[in-house]
């Protein structure tokens, strides 16, 4: 076999392989959003009766607002317990890159924990502390969780845009008479901004998709994914695939628009380069 | 000499403990002081109405050894270790094709795997119960083929439950693989294939052991939750291929038995600890497993 050749196949067999890989990767989504679009009424909803728009115009029109209220809930707690995280996870990412202090091995190690243990550990931890304090679980016990799963997200990622960091262009700051806050804010928080944004990013996609450790700490109040766990036992109804579609769509729209932002800034900075280069 | 100190404590203690002060009372409060419990209650007792007491126990560890139990910690770390091998497997490749490619889409490549994960999981796993069931997309189109007369059992299986999870986890092995492929010196790869290297043998010499610590990783980050994802053996496994997280909520829910809950959990502890230490003996970087 002649070597052009095979290199030929090994390419086909490689792309066919990714194709085949990003199926497996979609299969679901194309399964939920084909069955929000399934005129079905009778449970478990899984047998297809034909195309409708229902089960979008239903999800507004009152029939669903305990589903509505339930993504409500969950778009209160991950704003809310992002903020927080983002908030504490950036001062101490500054704070332990800056000072040295004694227990900071200790806080470092114990960044690791939420990270690596398993989440449902996480949860009845949890659970029980709040029990032992008397906590009444519900929105409050929800948002202190997820402020507390997330943090380490945020601070590994603020923590390595400070590995690059030159100490010295805050030095430059000081000299130049700018106060230790005129600098935090004017020098410091604008280069670290991607970091404190992944992280961010990072802890908001946690906070929305976790079922495992809200379960023990939600009390009688429900997030869209413990919503959708209570209806799994009778079949889920194609509302809760509208709703799932209309969030989909929101993400991807989202993504795109701050990518392309991104890419069109790029663009121009190399596109000067280029100009300078000449 | 007062001074000094002084001038040490607003330069330093004071700004320090204003930064990570907060973190540290969050870390301490919910996750340090409630991980103690979680130590402590599985030492409790249960009192005639099921309420658990601080009565010294060791019996709760004692139940641990429950033959039925034991069969679950067996098949969960079996269910784990497939899981993530399956991962490896499919992973590998896939990573280092499009962490290689010369197509300008490299980074749409990347996103795609990223996407579905945005989409809450539980729908998406519930959505392989309606591909998989008895009434579902597959049986049906085999069905209408006229391939099968009788439909299929895929779901309720333990392959339902390990596909369940090589879906779920399945990202957390692609994203510090590729990280480690991605980083790989081209030209190392170029000087071996010069030196007469066959493409076999650059793969094992040099491409593999460059990028084991993603491998590792990416096994840690997909081994250790898999042995927690209790939805998913709930939701495809239908009580056929529980894990050690099913035994968890089962006491905390259901039965209502948090000290035996609890002990359950301190196995899952020490199961990551070890785990964790073997990954950092082999040369893994903690760092790596956050991001």
């Amino acid at each position: 076999m002649n070597k052009k050749l095979k290199k030929r196949i090994f390419k086909v067999s490689g792309t066919s392989f990714c194709a085949l890989v990003y199926a497996f990767l979609f299969l679901p989504i194309v399964v939920i959003v084909t069955n929000s679009f399934n005129a079905t009424t009778t449970k478990p909803y899984q047998t297809w009766k034909g195309f409708t728009f229902d089960w979008y115009v239903r999800l507004f029109d009152g029939s669903n607002a305990s589903l509505l209220d339930s993504f409500k809930n969950t778009i209160i707690i991950a704003v809310t317990s992002t903020l927080l995280a983002t908030v504490i996870g950036t001062l101490a990412a500054v704070g332990m890159y800056r000072y040295t202090f004694r227990g900071k091995s200790v806080i470092d190690g114990m960044l690791y924990i939420p990270v690596v243990i398993p989440e449902i550990v996480i949860g009845i931890a949890l659970l029980t502390i709040f029990a032992l304090v008397n906590v009444p679980r519900g929105m409050l016990t929800l948002i202190l969780s997820h402020v507390s799963f997330s943090i380490p997200f945020v601070i590994f990622n603020v923590r390595a845009r400070l590995a690059g960091y030159d100490n010295s262009i805050e030095e430059a700051s000081m000299d130049l008479g700018a106060g230790r806050i005129g600098t935090l804010l004017r020098i410091t928080l604008p280069v670290l901004t991607p970091g404190i944004l992944g992280g961010a990013l990072l802890a908001f996609t946690l906070s929305i998709d976790d079922v495992i450790i809200s379960k023990f700490v939600a009390g009688n109040t429900y997030t869209f994914p413990l919503k959708v766990w209570d209806s799994i036992k009778s079949g889920v109804s194609p509302a809760v695939n509208a709703l799932s579609t209309l969030i989909l769509i929101g993400t991807i729209v989202f993504v795109v628009l701050t990518q392309s932002n991104l890419l069109k800034s790029e663009k121009r900075k190399s596109f000067k380069k280029k100009r300078k280069a000449r | 000499m007062e001074k000094h100190s002084r001038h040490q404590f607003r330069s330093n203690t004071l700004p320090a403990l204003g930064t990570v002060g907060p973190v540290g009372i969050v870390l301490l409060g919910l996750v340090a002081v409630p991980l103690i419990y979680v130590g402590v209650m599985s030492f409790c007792s249960l009192d005639q109405y099921g309420n658990y007491i601080y009565q010294f126990t060791f019996d709760n560890y004692k139940n641990l050894l429950n033959p039925s139990y034991i069969q679950i910690y067996v098949q969960s770390l079996l269910i784990a270790l497939a899981t993530t091998i399956i991962c490896i497997v499919l992973g590998y490749p896939f990573a280092y094709l499009i962490a290689r490619t010369e197509s300008k889409r490299k980074n749409l490549l990347y996103m795609l795997v990223i996407i579905p994960f945005w989409t809450n999981s539980l729908i998406r796993i519930y959505g392989w119960r309606t591909f998989l069931g008895d009434t579902g997309w597959l049986n049906s189109l085999l069905r209408g083929f006229g391939i099968i007369d009788a439909p299929i059992e895929f779901m309720y299986t333990r392959g339902a439950t390990i596909l369940g999870m090589v879906y779920c986890l399945f990202p957390f092995m692609i994203l510090p693989l590729y990280s480690a492929i991605e980083k790989l010196d081209k030209n190392l790869l170029e000087a071996s294939a010069d030196l007469g290297a066959k493409g076999r043998k650059t793969l094992l010499n040099i491409t593999i052991p460059l990028t084991k610590g993603g491998i590792f990783s990416g096994s840690i980050m997909v081994f250790i939750p898999c042995l927690g994802y209790f939805f998913v053996s709930d939701i495809l496994g239908g009580g056929n291929s529980d894990v050690i997280g099913n035994l968890i909520q089962r006491q905390f829910q259901k039965a209502n038995n948090w000290p035996l809950g609890a002990a359950i959990s301190i196995i899952l502890i020490l199961i990551t600890l070890v785990l964790v230490k073997a990954y950092q003996k082999a040369g893994g970087d903690m760092d790596s497993l956050g991001v």
